[in-house]
């Protein structure tokens, strides 16, 4: 039953801005992700992916429509239940990084489940010891985030949102300002956990060679799914 | 360490100078606060410990001598008793009366004394004086001389009186000299010098002559009688209530030190009130210091605390990182401030002294001061970085990320 289910099902959301001025961002999108799938989202600049990703990722609530995940409807979830639902079932890769300067590689990716439990573990830093170990990181285990190049730091990125094992990742232009190599690197890597872990990704990018090796691609055009 | 802690003190440590500055901030007002009480309560302290160590917290006197201060102590109008010789009059059945007052509520101590104005002779010298007739152990549970004798000892009994060194000196006495009391109505007593004192009053050490109640009984004509009751009680600013409720009960005119020195309760008073000014002030200084600060690191962290919220950290917790940073910054300040203060008010204290080496400046470093900076501190802490903090826990997390 379990594999029956969506790990996402995306029901006639529409986000509109502007208090005076309505400008309507999203018409209405339908989509479902199945386990273990590998996404890419395309479109052009301005057409509403980071604002469908930011629906889906309960950062934002939808003007209407409903995100479910994993079966569990999200519309009237308070803000702690959005927290926790959000903490337990996803993971985040931003397009700038967005770790914490002022902490470690290993803290950071540390981080979700020691703010969650409210007291570090040692199997909090064993499990994140070899996540980064796992994104080829072992030698910057205890390096600050701001002593990190680029993709190395993105890497960590990526450790962090698969620490928790979610079943879905959401990734904004994970690779949007590495360079080629860094970028096949930090793609492969979430591949492999996509293959290995069955772990379902949601991928925005604007590279074509990305977009290219995923199994599906949705292309959003002015706030519609036209692919 | 709990997941605020942790966030929290990394914050502060990464925020170096910015915590350094604010830490001094904090550390400078808490040590003017310490030290503006310390020296404060040390003055008002020493004042009414001056004051008190010459007179009776509560005299009691027959209704109808209401216009004579007759114990004021550093104003005893002695030239006035002396154009009035007019006979002292007696409490009536005082003894009962002093039974009666000992029972009420807050007054630890009585004593009944003839009081009245004499001069003292010797050779050719004269001077005028007060002169105390006392019960001894009852007049001492009031005032107590006998820890400021500077020769002899309090040895009032038969013809044994103790007098003030101000008037040991103008009249030459050393102890085991003799030295006549008479009253202007032409009654007189030969008395021994047996102890010397220094109450720290020049008009009492001048003009204080205390002997036995039988020696002023016989002197003022007033046998078996008692001029006034003195009494002592618990609490000193209590004075007042006690003595109102006493001049009721007994008929008595009652006289509290306050009323005989408003002018002192005045002075200390608005002392107080512009020392709470002043610390008041530096209170709202210290907030908004410290609230600035947390406002600031706010709005740069804004997206970090944003990915916070995104990975599944609770508001709460988001809440209590910038409370927890706002109450460290109190608490430290204020560890550094109470030294620094007391420091200042230590330095201050030597930098005057009086003859006999005691401190002009007297300071007053109590455990209680200590904990009730730092406690003041601790919640200004709290109490600024509350509207900071909860400004980050109501930060959106999409927004924050998007324009973080
Ligand atoms: N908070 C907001 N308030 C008002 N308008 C917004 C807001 N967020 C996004 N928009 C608008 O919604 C539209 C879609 O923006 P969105 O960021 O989703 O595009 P995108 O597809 O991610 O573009 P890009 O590829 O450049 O990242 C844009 O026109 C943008 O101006
Ligand atoms: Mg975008």
């Amino acid at each position: 039953m379990a594999d029956a289910q969506p790990v996402l099902q995306v029901e006639q959301l529409v986000k509109e801005f502007g208090d005076g001025v309505v400008t309507r961002v999203l018409h209405g999108i339908d989509l479902q992700l199945q386990r273990g799938e590998l996404v890419a989202l395309i479109g052009p600049s301005g057409s509403g992916k980071s604002t469908l990703l930011n629906l889906i990722g309960l950062l934002d609530r939808p003007t209407s429509g409903r995100v479910i995940l994993q079966g569990k409807d999200t519309r009237g979830l308070d803000d702690r239940a959005l927290t926790q639902l959000r903490g337990e079932t996803l993971g985040f890769v931003f397009q700038f990084h967005h770790l914490l300067p002022a902490f470690t590689a290993q803290e950071n990716v540390m981080l979700p489940a020691y703010a969650r439990a409210g007291q570090p573990s040692a199997a909090m830093r064993e499990r994140a010891a070899e996540m980064l170990r796992a994104v080829g990181l072992a030698a910057k285990i205890t390096t600050r985030i701001t002593d990190l190049s680029g993709g190395q730091q993105q890497r960590v990125a990526i450790a962090r949102a698969l620490a928790h094992d979610p079943p879905l990742v959401l990734a904004d232009e994970p690779t949007g300002n590495l360079d080629t190599a860094s970028a096949d690197e930090v793609f492969e890597l979430m591949r492999r956990c996509n293959a290995e872990r069955g772990t379902t990704f949601l991928v925005v990018t604007h590279d074509p060679r990305i977009a290219a090796r995923c199994a599906r691609v949705i292309e959003i055009v002015d706030g519609r799914i036209a692919r | 360490m709990p997941f605020e802690w942790f966030v929290a003190i990394r914050y502060l440590r990464e925020g170096r100078v910015q915590t350094l500055l604010i830490l001094a901030a904090v550390s400078v007002g808490v040590s003017v606060i310490v030290f503006l009480s310390a020296l404060i309560n040390g003055l008002q302290t020493s004042l009414l410990k001056q004051t008190l160590g010459t007179q009776p917290h509560i005299t009691l006197v027959p209704a109808e001598l209401v216009a004579r201060p007759l114990f004021a102590a550093t104003t005893v109008a002695a030239t006035t008793i002396e154009k009035s010789p007019q006979r002292l009059q007696s409490i009536n059945q005082w003894p009962t009366v002093l039974e009666q007052v000992e029972r009420v509520p807050g007054v630890v101590a009585a004593s009944n004394t003839v009081t009245g104005a004499a001069f003292a002779t010797r050779g050719v010298a004269e001077k005028p004086v007060l002169v105390h007739g006392v019960d001894p152990e009852r007049f001492l549970s009031v005032i107590d001389v006998r820890s400021k004798m500077k020769a002899g000892y309090f040895r009032v009994s038969g013809d044994g009186v103790v007098i003030g060194v101000g008037l040991a000196s103008l009249l030459g006495l050393a102890i085991g000299d003799k030295l006549r009391l008479s009253t202007t109505l032409g009654d007189d007593a030969l008395v021994v010098v047996r102890g010397i004192f220094d109450l720290g009053n020049k008009d009492v050490n001048e003009r204080w002559v205390i002997s036995t109640l039988r020696v002023a009984q016989t002197l003022f004509d007033l046998p078996a009688g008692a001029s006034s009751l003195e009494l002592r009680v618990a609490s000193v600013f209590d004075a007042d209530t006690i003595a109102k409720d006493l001049a009721e009960r007994t008929g008595l005119e009652a006289n509290s030190w306050m009323k005989v020195n408003a002018q002192l309760l005045v002075g200390l008073r608005s002392q107080s009130n512009s020392k709470v000014m002043i610390q008041f002030f530096v209170v709202i200084a210290v907030a908004l210091g410290i609230a600035s600060v947390l406002i600031v690191s706010v709005v740069q962290k804004s997206r970090e605390i944003g990915i916070l919220r995104a990975v599944g950290t609770p508001a709460s917790r988001v809440l209590r990182v910038f409370l927890i940073q706002g109450g460290v910054l109190g608490l430290t300040g204020s560890i550094t401030g109470c030294a620094l203060g007391a420091l200042f008010a230590k330095f201050f204290q030597t930098l005057a002294s009086n003859a006999d080496g005691s401190p002009i400046f007297p300071v007053e470093l109590s455990p209680g001061l200590f904990a009730g900076a730092s406690a003041l501190a601790i919640l200004i802490g709290l109490g600024s970085a509350l509207l900071p903090a909860r400004r980050a826990a109501r930060l959106d997390p999409g927004e924050a990320i998007r324009h973080g």
